[in-house]
């Protein structure tokens, strides 16, 4: 029953029943409670969020030395920077590695959920294990597989051996040591994203498979024309995660070389945010690893951009 | 009617994504239970050996690592911020999905945007310097206090009240004289109990997994689990069975949290997918 099928003087009386001061306060309570139990948030953000934010640009725009003095630079930071091949070998590194890793990686989730979205016994346990790499740790992750691609004596190159295939020194090299951490990287990834995928499966409609087994569609065709321009929507957020995790790397490649961000003898997986770890925690060039961490964001934003325009065309007009 | 027979290439497939899926952690046990000269031994040993406990203990009284502190640490760590994003969470998704206020489409937005910027790796330098300042460093409060800032937490915690609290109880609590705090933990709270532990697992785990900051801030002296399996591997990194034992021990408390939880793991994953 709402109040306002009381009689008049009945309300009038509920609210003069309560003293005047109560009200007045819980009126504070509603106008006011709302900011205050968002206010949490918005403070951590202001001081954990936004103000380092804005303190990157500043330092950004200024020169570090170590002996601690500062000196305003302008955009030379960012000129360095462009200028810097390592830093451009950082770039090439760690597109290359997302590149190397995100491609297999969203075909064969693809296929896994594909897989996963049949009438399967045991169900819950094989969404389970396919999910089992998520929740081991990164590091730990790392160090078996780094122990797994070592050149003397690890699994790899032992199986590759069984092949004929002469040993490769993956860390050594730049392309297998890429080939290795975008293993890593997908050996973790690849079942989360499956979950994901098929949660998108499960939501397109079952009539619409009816209809094209009537028009005599196979199952690729379906698979190929139903389920993936619908599952479009999953794909953006799928493929803006990876997008964001990819080229932020820094833990795998890290471990790969003991924790040394250098990322190799030549640098040849060392990739932007290792780059920016480097510059401010061993250089202390506080002005050039700002600057680093904006350009850093720029390819994220490109990345996410050129993603973007990639999935709409996936499920475009076909 | 369609048929969702499995193929026999869907069973190999499967078959071939649960083995690969659990083959590198079965060989973590491997390389954890034997010698150091059985890790590098060729052909490779396939079986786990009888050296595990001697490992364990070696990695936990090793002077170099800190290997219990470690794991004390990150334990105080993730549960912090596990219950802090919580309650942040919670109590500003109430107010976004039940509450009206002027500002609020907009602030909604706001966790939104700030959802999508990696904050934690654009502002390294300067939370740094800040905790330099503070002279936090190496200390937890130093790790704890930037995870506290959580976007999804607020995002995930706002759909989830939305769904699962009808306004009309809200009016009806309020109604009855109910302030807005006690609304939230006598009406919400209760309600949003499925969303909470979704979210509590997924912090936790980011939280136990977390490298890059505390090997900013914390030293070998004091660190997390991760931190002191990096100090490990940068000085004896060819000690696989000490080390590996190490990083199976780093794993136990996920493993724990995923064999009890991960019914709600693959629900909450796939309920929230749908939603974002």
């Amino acid at each position: 029953m709402s109040l306002d099928t009381l009689p008049r003087a009945m309300r009038n009386n509920h609210r003069r029943a309560r003293p005047p001061g109560r009200r007045w306060r819980s009126r504070l309570d509603v106008k006011a409670m709302p900011y205050a139990l968002v206010s949490p948030y918005f403070i951590l953000f202001a001081a954990f969020g936004l103000f380092p934010l804005a303190f990157t640009l500043y330092y950004s725009l200024y020169d570090y030395d170590l002996t601690g003095t500062t000196e305003w630079a302008g955009l030379d930071n960012y000129a360095a920077l462009l200028a810097d091949s390592a830093f451009w070998r950082a770039t090439l590194n760690t597109v290359s590695m997302f590149l190397l890793a995100t491609i297999p990686q969203m075909l064969l989730a693809l296929f896994l959920a594909n897989a996963l979205n049949k009438r399967l016994r045991f169900r819950l346990a094989i969404r389970m294990s396919v999910l089992l790499p998520l929740v081991t740790s990164v590091v730990a992750v790392a160090v078996v597989f780094t122990q797994l691609f070592a050149r003397d004596w690890g699994l790899v190159n032992y199986l590759l051996g069984l092949a004929g295939v002469d040993p490769t020194n993956w860390r050594a090299e730049r392309i297998p040591s890429w080939i290795a951490i975008a293993t890593m990287v997908d050996w973790r990834w690849t079942g989360y994203n499956a979950i994901i995928f098929l949660a998108g499966m499960q939501t397109i409609p079952r009539d619409l498979y009816e209809a094209a087994s009537i028009d005599g569609a196979s199952r690729r065709r379906q698979f190929w024309q139903i389920t993936l321009p619908m599952l479009r929507p999953t794909m953006i957020f799928v493929v803006l995660n990876s997008t964001i995790g990819g080229l932020t790397l820094f833990s795998e490649p890290m471990t790969f070389y003991n924790g040394n961000p250098d990322g190799g003898s030549q640098g040849q997986f060392q990739t932007v945010a290792m780059f920016v770890y480097k510059e401010a925690f061993r250089e202390f060039d506080y002005g050039y690893a700002s600057a680093a961490a904006w350009l850093l964001f720029l390819l994220i934003l490109i990345g996410a951009a050129i993603n973007f325009l990639f999935v709409r065309r996936i499920g475009g007009t076909k | 009617m369609t048929v969702w027979k499995p193929t026999v290439l869907t069973r190999v497939l499967l078959g071939l994504a649960i083995f690969l899926s659990a083959f590198p952690l079965y060989w973590m046990l491997v390389i954890a239970s034997r010698t150091n000269s059985d890790a590098v031994a060729s052909p490779p040993r396939f079986l786990p050996g009888g050296n595990l406990g001697h490992n364990i203990v070696a990695v936990l009284t090793h002077p170099e690592a800190q290997f219990l502190q470690g794991l004390a640490n990150s334990f105080i760590v993730a549960s912090v911020v596990t219950f802090s994003v919580i309650i942040i969470s919670t109590l500003a998704g109430f107010a976004f999905a039940n509450l009206s206020f002027k500002g609020r489409n907009a602030l909604l937005l706001l966790v939104l945007l700030t959802m999508a910027v990696p904050l934690q790796q654009m502002g390294v330098v300067p939370l740094y310097r800040l905790m330099v300042s503070l002279e936090w460093t190496g200390t937890l409060k130093a790790v704890i206090l930037p995870y506290l800032l959580n976007g999804f937490g607020v995002f995930l915690m706002t759909q989830y009240t939305r769904q699962s609290v009808p306004m009309e109880l809200v009016e009806a609590a309020r109604v009855d004289g109910a302030a807005t705090l006690r609304i939230w933990w006598n009406v919400v709270l209760p309600a949003v109990r499925p969303g909470m532990a979704v979210l509590g697992i997924n912090t936790f785990m980011l939280m136990w997994n977390d490298y890059m900051w505390p090997l900013i801030v914390l030293n070998q002296d004091n660190p997390t689990v991760q931190i002191a399996i990096n100090s490990l591997n940068a000085r004896f990194s060819t000690e696989y069975s000490l080390i590996f034992a190490g990083t199976a021990l780093s794993i136990i408390p996920l493993v724990l949290v995923f064999v009890l939880f991960g019914r709600q793991i693959v629900g909450g994953l796939m309920e929230g997918a749908v939603k974002a």
